[in-house]
């Protein structure tokens, strides 16, 4: 009996924590991600080098180059970029808090569902556009109808994320919090909660790239600075250089903000999943 | 972990109060959606006794355990813990599922520590696990999170939490189901010397004969009457002998080979 008592046998060694294994170090996905990105940019070279375009269709690299350094030398490319980073962060900020609230509100009361469910499911169903009339209208060409549309898209994919999420919260871990005396606030806060910290994140995620997609949605149409208002202002002087550059900014701004939520998101699946 | 075979007899904590309490079941029945599972279980379980439910799969065991913790509530009768009705969670008990049901975020510690009564102070709670995750043989593993150890283990989690609350009534819903055989029979040896060194009454919940035979003072099993629909307390059984038992006694080997028959096992074939 008391020999048996042992546990410490080879089955109760700890469980290997490594996940699945991705080829290569770091370093070496870095390499293989900038792959295509560089190829792109020797074709597009050898298309404006070899005459296979004329530039005024696609301007070589070179000029989008200069046509950067030239925005820069008058002070605009980062005023340009400052007022969009800002009106994407002002607005997903605003947009995730409220739809933290709306789907945690709506994800744990049924009678929340029940009420505010079909309206917010119908906002959803209106296309980001739609909205821009009504915003301008209602609030002028200035900064708070371009944080307005761009809170608007934050909102959903959070919503809808942390909604899902606490819906399907392990009916077991529930039952067992209950079993041990939880309810309520502490039942939300020991165990609700802190099981959808990953679906939060991916929320987010989703919501800081749809947050990207409105801003330009906003500055295209009524603005007067921004990478949306650098796009409309370079094709009507037929800048097709400074167009081009407007994306690439776009690309890579968009990008890496995208790739911080990652690593975020990356923390909370090992310290909450 | 080697340190827990330089003493081989387990010593009861002297913090330990024997606070066992008595279960009476009075004419429990449940239905569901107006079909009938359990009808009229009538049974008295003694404090600091260990009873096993036996019986079939889908008979209703699980559901009469959920009755005593509150989780469920009977459709007909009561069950009373020590002379007073459960009505809603009942914080008297603890629970044990066939799952470890452990929160994957945080550490074996504080997993546990979610057991601890509503209350307890930080300096008596954080001796309490310490002295339960010791008895689990979890000490050297308080840090790890729950996927990075085994199921065993994990299980051995699941019962500190359960003892962390030094329950009245210990509820196990077949906390072992899932282990592997060798694992199965370790934890069962492990649950005899929790009993001992905390006395409480234990339910439990199994449809394994041996197990039951290893650990319990009583076998209860549940079964459908001829031509019933719902199941109802068929046998009552007091097992011979002190625990812990010897595995091949004669005595047990019989009332195996009847206890088989009654869940509709050829015992010969086994």
């Amino acid at each position: 009996m008391s020999a048996d008592f042992s546990l410490n046998t080879k089955e109760t060694t700890p469980a290997s924590a490594s996940g699945p294994r991705i080829p290569g170090s770091t370093l070496g996905r870095i390499g293989l991600g900038a792959l295509v990105p560089l190829l792109v940019l020797v074709l597009w070279q050898s298309a404006t080098s070899l005459g296979w375009v004329t530039s005024a269709q696609l301007p070589s690299p070179t000029s989008v180059y200069s046509a950067a350094v030239d925005l820069i030398g008058r002070g605009e490319l980062g005023t340009h970029i400052g007022i969009s980073t800002q009106r994407v962060l002002v607005g997903f900020a605003i947009g995730a808090v409220l739809g933290l609230g709306f789907g945690a509100l709506v994800g744990l009361s049924r009678l929340a569902d029940a009420l505010l469910g079909p309206t917010i499911g119908a906002i959803r169903a209106v296309p980001s556009l739609a909205w821009v009339p009504l915003l301008i209208l209602w609030m002028k060409i200035g900064e708070d109808s371009k944080i307005t549309l761009i809170a608007i898209g934050a909102f959903f994919p959070v919503f809808t994320t942390v909604y899902l999420a606490l819906r399907h919260v392990d009916k077991n871990l529930i039952e067992a919090g209950r079993a041990f005396g939880l309810k309520g606030i502490k039942l939300l806060t020991t165990i609700q909660l802190p099981a959808v910290v990953p679906a939060i994140f991916s929320g987010l995620r989703l919501a800081l790239a749809q947050a990207w997609l409105f801003l330009v949605a906003a500055e295209l149409i009524a603005s007067s600075m921004g990478l949306g208002f650098l796009l409309t202002d370079s094709q009507n002087n037929g800048r097709i250089d400074r167009l081009i550059l407007a994306i690439i900014l776009l690309a890579v701004i968009g990008k890496a903000t995208d790739a911080l939520v990652g690593l975020a998101e990356r923390w909370a699946v090992r310290r909450w999943a | 972990m080697t340190s827990t075979l330089d003493h081989p007899t387990f010593v009861a904590p002297t913090s330990v109060s024997s606070n066992a309490l008595r279960v009476t079941f009075q004419g429990v029945g449940r239905s569901f959606g107006g079909r009938e599972v359990l009808h009229d279980v009538d049974l008295e379980v003694t404090p600091g006794e260990v009873v096993a439910i036996l019986g079939p799969s889908g008979c209703g065991k699980s559901t009469l355990l959920r009755s005593v913790s509150g989780l469920d509530q009977p459709s007909a009768g009561q069950v009373l813990i020590d002379g007073t009705a459960v009505n809603g969670l009942d914080t008297r008990c603890a629970v044990a599922f066939q799952e470890p049901r452990l929160l994957p975020w945080k550490s074996v510690t504080n997993n546990v520590s979610l057991g601890l009564p509503a209350g307890t102070d930080r300096t008596t709670g954080a001796a309490r696990i310490a002295e339960l995750l010791e008895l689990v043989e979890l000490d050297a593993y308080s840090d790890l999170r729950p996927r990075e150890i085994s199921g065993g283990m994990a299980q051995r989690v699941s019962l500190a939490r359960a003892l962390a609350r030094r329950p009245g009534v210990l509820l196990l819903d077949e906390p072992f189901g899932a282990l592997d055989a060798l694992t199965r029979l370790k934890m069962q040896d492990l649950l005899l010397d929790i009993h001992s060194a905390y006395p409480t009454t234990v339910l439990l919940v199994t449809h394994d004969v041996d197990e039951a035979l290893q650990l319990a003072d009583r076998i209860v099993v549940l079964g459908r009457p001829d031509g019933a629909t719902a199941a109802t307390v068929t046998q009552l059984l007091t097992v011979p002998g002190s625990r812990p038992r010897n595995r091949n006694d004669e005595s047990l080997g019989r009332m195996r080979s009847s206890l088989l028959a009654s869940l509709g096992v050829d015992a010969h074939r086994h």
